[in-house]
Formats: structure tokens, sequence, C-alpha cells
């Protein structure tokens, strides 16, 4: 009789840009200057949306919001390196994905104003609306693959949630058949160390929660959530890799939720001022504009220039938002099922 | 004609939607190579490979959250729950999610899935094995609830709920699927969801069942000149048929195997009250099981409703 290891693993951890702007150079992905504009006017567009979202909600202008504050590089970075036919399964916290796709800034108002139709993806795209009960989007990433899978189309399926998401029997499901199958599919856990009240360790006793990827025999990778340059990276791996049919990936972004879980929220009653400020500075805007003045792709004229682009973009988005036609009731109705039921029919006549 | 029982007729009619339509898949736990636990998708994984029958992982929850996302994709999943009482873990997705995705994204993905789930008690099964709780997809709207009574019905049903772009929840009666054998066509026909089929004319009194336990009251309205309907879309159901004969007879008795409380009579019951208690000469009766857990094999015969309850019911309705 032996005692022997039959199994172990260990966990990469990618880190490409720093805090002050500095970069790996043998790391660094292969983006041109105007990618790397891009990247950061998205990422600008993106905190835009988010604050004047809250301001639109304290005005009473939108219902509750989900802000993103603190994860625009976990959220930008990833959702940059995919392909316009991808399909995305979001939960609620993911404007900048969806600001990255191209998604029309109006629409996403009008959802958080609380008007449905905003949910309707455009033809162009697909993304699905965003899960409201946690966790629950994975799964259907899954599916999207094995039907992608059965299509024989190169694509591959990618969906985003948090670090409180793993620990629901949706996510185990997931990797799991995810895993057996060998699917294209990409699971972006934005650990942003708070579900709600919920400290990231409490959430779980993993070490990491890339590593739990490896239960499913999977690849997980952890990657500095705030660096733009490490989420792409790790993203554009996990896409060729998954449309090569080479399986799918777990990808940790370990990033922080600088702001309240939702307007409805006061993270004040459950977590230290100091930890938030020490999360402040590691920016993942700041850090982008540091490299990029040190390549000289960055000046004062051109922040102000797009900061103006993003400004008028949301101006323009929230006026269109504001003139249009809230639904009509009857809209309650349709699209329940494909056709009326007649008790469904008996009932429109109220409106 | 062939003389099919249930589980042929099923096993028929996906084998032929199958071969008609490659956006159909079939994907559960032993669907694949054991052909189903009751047989209902053998030969299916020889006929149409691994690919469109897929063998699952033991993940309930994951099999109806992966069909959702087929079937915004464009695919046509036909899932299988192995038994209706180990549902409960993929409630979540399909209250949360596959009852919801056409209305919240206006359109933009639907979920044209069918889950299919052997329901209802009387075959010596172990706990759990037995549930028979369809009241709970009834009040989610934007689920289709179908329960089949005879293996025609069951193929006609079967392909309707396939081509609908709907969700629909399709209870198969455990009890039935080897009971009864009928002829039951080659190739396509339909029977069409949310129409009711009056399965015996009558002048004194309508009864409403379904599934199982419409062959218990047809055995109970024996000598009586009863109308029997068959529901067989519970949502939505066919309130026009129901009125029509109630219009006729004036006396209704609702038979289901599910507890009394909140079960699918209490709406039938209500609808009827409110929409044609002028006609009604006696008061609307409900035989159901009993507000109970589903008893094992010694008891189980007690709680189901029997004939003799059918029958004291019919009685006492008649006699008002």
């Amino acid at each position: 009789m032996t005692e022997r290891i039959i199994e172990s693993f260990s966990v990469k951890r990618i880190e490409i840009l720093n805090e002050k702007g500095d970069v790996d150079e043998s790391l660094i992905p292969s983006l041109s200057d105007s990618d790397t504009r891009r990247l950061y006017e998205l990422l600008l567009l993106s905190r835009t949306f988010d604050q004047h979202a809250l301001k639109l909600q304290r005005e009473g202008r939108l219902g509750t919001y989900v802000p993103i504050l603190g994860q625009e590089a976990s959220q930008v970075g990833s959702a940059f390196a995919l392909e316009k036919s991808e399909w995305i399964f979001p939960s609620y916290r993911e404007s900048g994905v969806y600001i990255t796709i191209g998604y029309p800034l109006h629409m996403l108002f009008q959802y958080w104003a609380g008007d449905e139709r905003g949910l309707k993806t455009p033809d162009t795209l697909n993304i699905f609306p965003i899960s409201i009960p946690v966790g629950t989007q994975l799964p259907h990433a899954v599916g999207a693959a094995m039907a992608a899978r059965y299509r024989k189309d190169k694509t591959a399926a990618i969906t985003y949630f948090g670090d409180g998401g793993t620990s629901k029997g949706d996510f185990h499901e997931s990797l799991n058949i995810a895993g057996v199958f060998k699917l294209p599919v990409i699971f972006i856990c934005q650990n942003n160390q708070w579900a709600i009240s919920m400290p990231r360790e409490k959430q779980s006793a993993s070490k990491t929660l890339a590593q739990k990827a490896y239960s499913y025999g999977l690849e997980g990778l952890q990657v500095d959530g705030n660096d733009v340059f490490a989420v792409y990276k790790a993203t554009e791996y996990a896409l060729k890799k998954a449309r090569q049919g080479e399986g799918p990936t777990l990808i940790e972004c370990v990033t922080y939720r600088i702001a309240d879980h939702t307007t409805a929220d006061d993270a004040t009653r459950y977590r230290l001022k100091e930890e938030v400020e020490i999360w402040k500075a590691k920016d993942p805007i700041q850090r982008l504009r540091l490299f990029m003045e040190k390549k000289g792709l960055w000046t004062t004229e051109y922040q102000k220039e797009v900061e103006e682009k993003a400004k008028s973009m949301i101006d323009e988005a929230v006026r269109i938002m504001e003139s249009t036609e809230p639904p009509h009731p009857r809209e309650m109705f349709t699209y329940i099922y494909e056709k009326l039921t007649p008790r469904q029919l008996k009932q429109l006549k109220d409106f | 004609m062939p003389k099919l029982n249930m589980v042929q007729a099923i096993n028929l009619a996906l084998k032929e939607e199958m071969q008609r339509d490659n956006s159909i898949v079939i994907l559960g736990e032993d669907v694949g190579r054991d052909g189903g636990v009751f047989r209902i998708t053998e030969g299916l994984y020889d006929e149409f490979g691994a690919e469109r029958v897929i063998d699952t992982p033991l993940s309930e929850l994951g099999i109806i959250g992966a069909a959702i996302g087929m079937a915004a994709y464009g695919l046509k999943p036909v899932a299988e729950i192995q038994f209706m009482g180990f549902i409960y873990p993929a409630i979540d997705q399909i209250f949360s999610h596959a009852a919801r995705i056409r209305y919240r994204s206006r359109g933009r993905y639907i979920c044209p899935m069918v889950i299919r789930t052997p329901y209802g008690a009387g075959v010596k099964a172990l706990e759990l094995h037995s549930e028979s709780t369809e009241a709970f997809f009834c009040h989610m709207p934007g689920i289709k609830v179908v329960v089949p009574s005879t293996p025609y019905y069951a193929k006609g049903l079967l392909i309707s709920s396939i081509r609908d772009t709907d969700p629909v929840i399709f209870l198969e009666a455990m009890r039935l699927y080897r009971l009864i054998k009928e002829d039951v066509p080659e190739g396509e026909y339909t029977i069409p969801l949310g129409k009711a089929r009056i399965v015996q004319e009558g002048n004194d009194i309508t009864i409403i069942s379904w599934g199982s336990m419409l062959h218990r009251t047809l055995q109970a309205v024996e000598g009586y000149n009863a109308e029997v309907i068959d529901l067989m879309t519970l949502n939505p159901f066919d309130e026009e048929t129901l009125f029509t004969s109630i219009k006729k007879t004036g006396r209704v008795v609702i038979v289901h195997e599910a507890p009394k409380t909140c079960g699918f009579g209490a709406e039938l019951s209500a609808t009827i009250a409110e929409e044609a208690i002028l006609y009604l000469k006696a008061p609307i009766l409900r035989i159901t099981g009993y507000d109970v857990i589903v008893p094992l094999s010694k008891l189980e015969d007690y709680y189901l409703p029997s004939i003799d309850r059918i029958r004291k019911s019919i009685e006492e309705t008649l006699k008002y």
C-alpha cells in the first residue's frame, strides 16, 4: 500500500499594468494605439454613464440602479475582446459590458427607469437581458455554448457574475456541465470583494475563486481586475481556446465594488472607509491614463475631448430616454406568450 | 394502425419530430444510452447520436438552465426531468427565466422548450416519485401546462408542445405509461394546446379531469348520464368547452389527484362560480388527493380519489 499525490494544481495570476502606469512589456497584449485609446474612451464612457445614472437616480429620474464604480476594467477589458456575434449572459452589474459592445445607451437608462423595452437587445447583438437572481445566468451560457457547438458555429458564450454568485448551485452545475462537455464557454467572475454586506472571505473558504475551476476539470485564471490589459489578455486567451474547441475557462477578476451594492444600499453600515480608500488608489482608469501619458497617447486636450464626447453621448441618451413615450398598459400582456390567452384577452379590456 | 402504449406513443412523437426538424434536441439524465428510466427515449440515441440525445450529469438546474440557453440560441430542447418530485431545483430556472425571457426581452429571445416529466401516484413508487404539482406551474404566467391522458393524445399533444414557441411543462402520468394501448397513427398529427375534449357526452352532470384520474372518472361514471371532459391543457385552459357543458348540465364535479388546497380544481371551481353560477343547480365539488404528503405504497390507495369517492360526489351533486 502506498500514499501518493494523485492530483495537484496551481493557479496563475496575471498582472500587466500597475498603479503607476508601468507595464510588463513581455505580457502586454498586442493592441494598437487606437485600440488603447478606444479602451480608455470606453472606460471613461462607462464611468460617466455610471455617475450620471446615480445622479439621475437621486433626482428621481431613474429607479434603483446598480453601480459599477471600480469594476470598469473587468467589464470593458473582457467585453473588448469579444466578437459582435458572441453570446453574452450578464448579471445586473454590467453597464460597462453593455457599453463596450455598443448597446444603445438610452435603452440602458430606459431599463433602469422602469421600462422593460430597454431590454430588447438590438438584432446585431447577442447579449441576454441582465439576470436578476444571482448566478442563474451561468447555465444559459452553457446551453448556448452547447447549441453553438451543435450548430458548428465558431463562437463562444461568455457569462458574468460576482464572488457571491460562486456560492450558488448554478455556478457549480454550470462549471460541471461545461467541463464534462468541454464547451466553448467563458466564466468571468468579477470578485468585487462584497456580496452586499458579505465579504469575500465569508463567501468561500477557497484561497482563490479561480481554483474552483479545477474541481470541474476546467482551467482557472486569476487576473488583476483593475488592470484592463490583464483582463483583456486573459479573455482573449480563453476565447481563442473556446473557439478552437479546447474547452471552458474561469477567469477571476480581482476588483472592488467602490460604490454601494445598489442605490438602495448603504455600505458604510458594514465596511470600513479605509478599505475603500485603499482600493480607490488602485483605480483602473487612472493607471491606463498614466500608461498612455508615458506613451504620448494622452494629453489634457485629449482628456477634455474624451470627457466632452462621453458627456454629450450621455446627454443625448438621457434626452432620448426621457422623450420616449411610456409603454401603454397593454404592453404588460404582449410577450407573455406568443399569442394572448383567452383569459388575457378578457383582462386586456381593462385598458 | 399500430396499437401503442403511452411510452411508445411519446417515443414515436419524439422520433418523428426529430426526423423532421434538426433543431430538436433531447437532454436529461439517462435519456441517451439507457433510453430513459421509463424507456421513453429508447432508440433515439442510436438514431440521432449523442449530440442530439444528450446524457447530462445529474443536474436538474443545469439541464433546464442549459435548455433555456439552447432555446434562446435557436434550438428546440426537449428536457426530461426524471420524476416530477425532482423538478424543484430547476424551478428557479423555469420561473425566473424560461417563463419571463420572451417578456423581458420584448420578444428578442424566446424559450421554445418542452420539459417532460412523469407525475402522479399509483405505481407504488419511492418518496417524491409520485408528485402531482401541476398547480405550481399553472400559477406562473409564461408557462403552458399539458397533461395527456391516452397514447393517441400524448403523441398529438407532444408534437404541438414541441412546435409551440412557449415553454411547455408536459406531464406524463406514470400510472398510464403502460396501462392502455390504443391506435396511434404513424406520421404527423397535432392536438391543439388550450383545447379540452369531451370524452363522453351526457346531460346530467359535467365531470372535469385530466391525466390518470380521467380513467378513474370514466369508470366511476358508468351508469350515470355524465359528460366527461378531459382538460388536456391546464394552462391556458379551455373555459368555453367547460361553460358550454355546464350550461347544459348545471352540475359539476372536478377530479384531480393533487391536494385540494390551491389545487388546479380551485381555479376551475372559481372560474365556473364567476362565469356560470346562474346555470348551476348544485355546489361545485372537488374530489382530490388529501392535504397530505403523498404516502408510500401501503397508504397510496387511500390517498388517490377512489371510484367510490367519485361516485359519492356524483350522487351528492345529483341529489342536491
